[in-house]
């Protein structure tokens, strides 16, 4: 199989000696949803910057489809399509204005330029916002109108820094659905979040970043195997004594809510024993990841169905 | 392959950047008509006719030349710089960037649209003037190739400004005071004979000289400059602005890290 992306020995050194990216080396292949995370200032977007040429790299090789960036710069671009973390569309021009320029500057005709608009401006739910200038949208549109001005000239490499910042719970999902239809229709996807269950939904591989440097590169699959510990919140009957436990890590949230972080192999027995032995009854139990979440998609989806007349 | 590429992205550029000035036609198209038809009032009918004659016309025929390339400079030059900053403050540059559009159409595109805007206002002056003076032209061709290098190189000289540019204030400071001043010693409303001799050599490094005499022979057939050196002085300056800004957007002097 291609690879998408074939990175090595990246380094980034910006004017004032800070030192971005220390060598990095990365392969993501044809065809996969790739999550690139790290924490703030670990080199993502540096890295992006490099790929997508708005920032010059100091040493190292990046191909794109096996064309090199150094000596088939406009073959790279051609290929790739970005969503950058930052709304960096002309506010005062219409959706239909932004999208059709962007493809313009990759030389594809206005006709063309305007079927592919209507294309993905309808999957992405933007065509009736078509004649209105990008300012008056809302936030959760200019994020989508980002996407679609990125698939106009339909790249085959699609790279998203942060595309779902600041974006409410149902209308990320409703991107995520998006993003794996495209990436099941042949669209290399690379993809940076600070949220992980976005990255554990929809990638298949991830790498991560940290200090300019590559520190783990694997499936999402054997990293989560790796996911020693899970936390676990129990809501407590009322006790005259405050809850104590010391065979795992604990943390009383109220009077009522303890949070737990429990190693997978050590179980959860020993916590209830322990809140047992101090006549602690606990009511009732749940997995923190995702709960809030998941009630949230579930309430809404619910006051969205028709209701019954009689 | 690479040349419709090319084309179609210095066309999509060149329109949204005439789109951008004729979507803001107050603030872009309005006020030169404005201002030019209070220069017309004040200096060519008030002023003008106390004057007399000024290089075998009369005041107000001498100086709609002048005034029409006056017009012509600080639009171009104040179109691209404008659009250039605004485009790399709000990052919409990145557009252009991320694409492969050559750095040749950047600048081509760009300049197309301060060069558009300046023949356009060119025109919304030049009529505004028939209102007070009846315009004779000598030498069309010279009128057309002047105004065309006079308003390439201000929209050059724009967006050399735009890329180095950090903040508003720096691509209001160049006009300002350098632009203002240049173009109004630049012998817009006044021959440089009239100046004494070491005035006059003073005179002779001001590139405005050139433009504004190059234009002005081209409707009253007199200059204080030769035609000839005229063109070829704006000729240099076109190349030698063209290669800077070209290098300056090779190295990604502003818009690259």
């Amino acid at each position: 199989m291609t690879n998408a992306l074939e990175i090595k020995g990246l380094r980034k050194t910006y004017r004032g000696g800070f030192e971005a990216l220390k060598g990095v080396d990365l392969v993501v292949q044809e065809g996969d949803f790739y999550a690139l995370l790290g924490p703030n200032g670990a080199g993502k977007s540096t890295t992006i910057g490099i790929i997508s040429s708005l920032v010059n790299k100091t040493a190292g090789d990046v191909k794109v489809f096996g064309f090199d960036l150094d000596t088939q710069i406009n073959e790279v671009k051609q290929h790739i399509g970005l969503v950058p973390q930052e709304f960096n569309f002309n506010q005062f021009e219409t959706v239909l204005q932004i999208v059709v320029n962007q493809a313009g500057y990759y030389g594809v005709p206005r006709d063309l330029a305007k079927q592919r608009a209507e294309k993905y401006l309808n999957q992405l739910g933007l065509w009736e916002k078509r004649n209105d200038r990008a300012r008056t949208l809302s936030g959760g549109m200019k994020r989508r109108l980002m996407i679609a001005r990125a698939l106009l000239h339909e790249p085959k490499l699609l790279i998203l820094d942060e595309p779902t910042a600041g974006v409410d719970i149902e209308l990320r999902r409703s991107m995520w659905d998006f993003l794996t239809r495209i990436n099941k229709q042949g669209v290399t996807i690379i993809l940076t979040t600070h949220y992980l269950e976005e990255a554990e939904v929809l990638c298949r591989n991830i790498g991560i970043i940290d200090k300019g440097l590559i520190i783990e590169n694997t499936t999402m699959k054997r990293l989560l195997s790796q996911l020693n510990i899970e936390t676990f919140v129990l809501d407590l009957a009322p006790s005259e004594v405050p809850p104590r436990v010391t065979s795992a890590e604990a943390r009383v949230i109220d009077d009522h809510t303890l949070e737990v972080d429990v190693v997978k192999s050590a179980g959860l027995n020993s916590v209830f024993n322990e809140l047992s032995e101090q006549g602690i009854k606990v009511l009732s139990m749940r997995n923190k990841a995702n709960r809030l979440e998941e009630l949230f998609v579930t309430l809404v989806e619910q006051g969205r169905k028709p209701k019954e007349t009689v | 392959m690479q040349n419709p590429i090319h084309f179609t992205a210095l066309k999509t550029i060149w329109i949204k950047e005439c789109t951008r000035f004729l979507r803001i036609w107050v603030q872009t198209l309005v006020p030169p008509a404005i201002t030019m038809s209070l220069y017309f009032i004040i200096f060519g009918s008030l002023i003008g006719s106390r004057i007399g004659e000024m290089g075998g016309v009369s005041y107000m025929e001498f100086i709609v030349p002048g005034l029409i390339m006056m017009s012509v400079i600080t639009n171009a030059y104040s179109n691209v710089a404008s659009s250039f900053f605004s485009a790399k403050f709000q990052r919409n540059l990145e557009e252009m960037l991320v694409a492969p559009v050559s750095n040749i159409t950047i600048i081509l595109g760009y300049v197309g649209g301060g060069v558009a805007r300046a023949l356009l206002v060119a025109i919304i002056v030049t009529l505004v003037s028939g209102f007070f003076v009846e315009l004779s032209i000598q030498n069309f061709g010279m009128i057309v190739i002047t105004v065309v290098l006079t308003a390439t190189l201000f929209a050059l000289g724009g967006l050399l400004n735009a890329m180095f540019a950090k903040t508003f204030d720096d691509i209001s400071i160049i006009p300002t005071f350098i632009l203002t001043p240049l173009t109004y010693l630049g012998g817009v409303f006044y021959s440089i004979t009239l100046l004494p001799d070491f005035w006059q050599s003073v005179s002779q490094f001001n590139p405005i000289i050139y433009m504004v005499n190059g234009f002005r022979y081209g409707f009253i057939g007199v200059s204080d400059i030769a035609p000839e050196t005229a063109l070829g002085v704006l000729l240099v300056f076109n190349i030698g602005f063209f290669v800077l800004a070209w290098w300056l957007l090779k190295r990604g002097t502003g818009t690259r890290t």
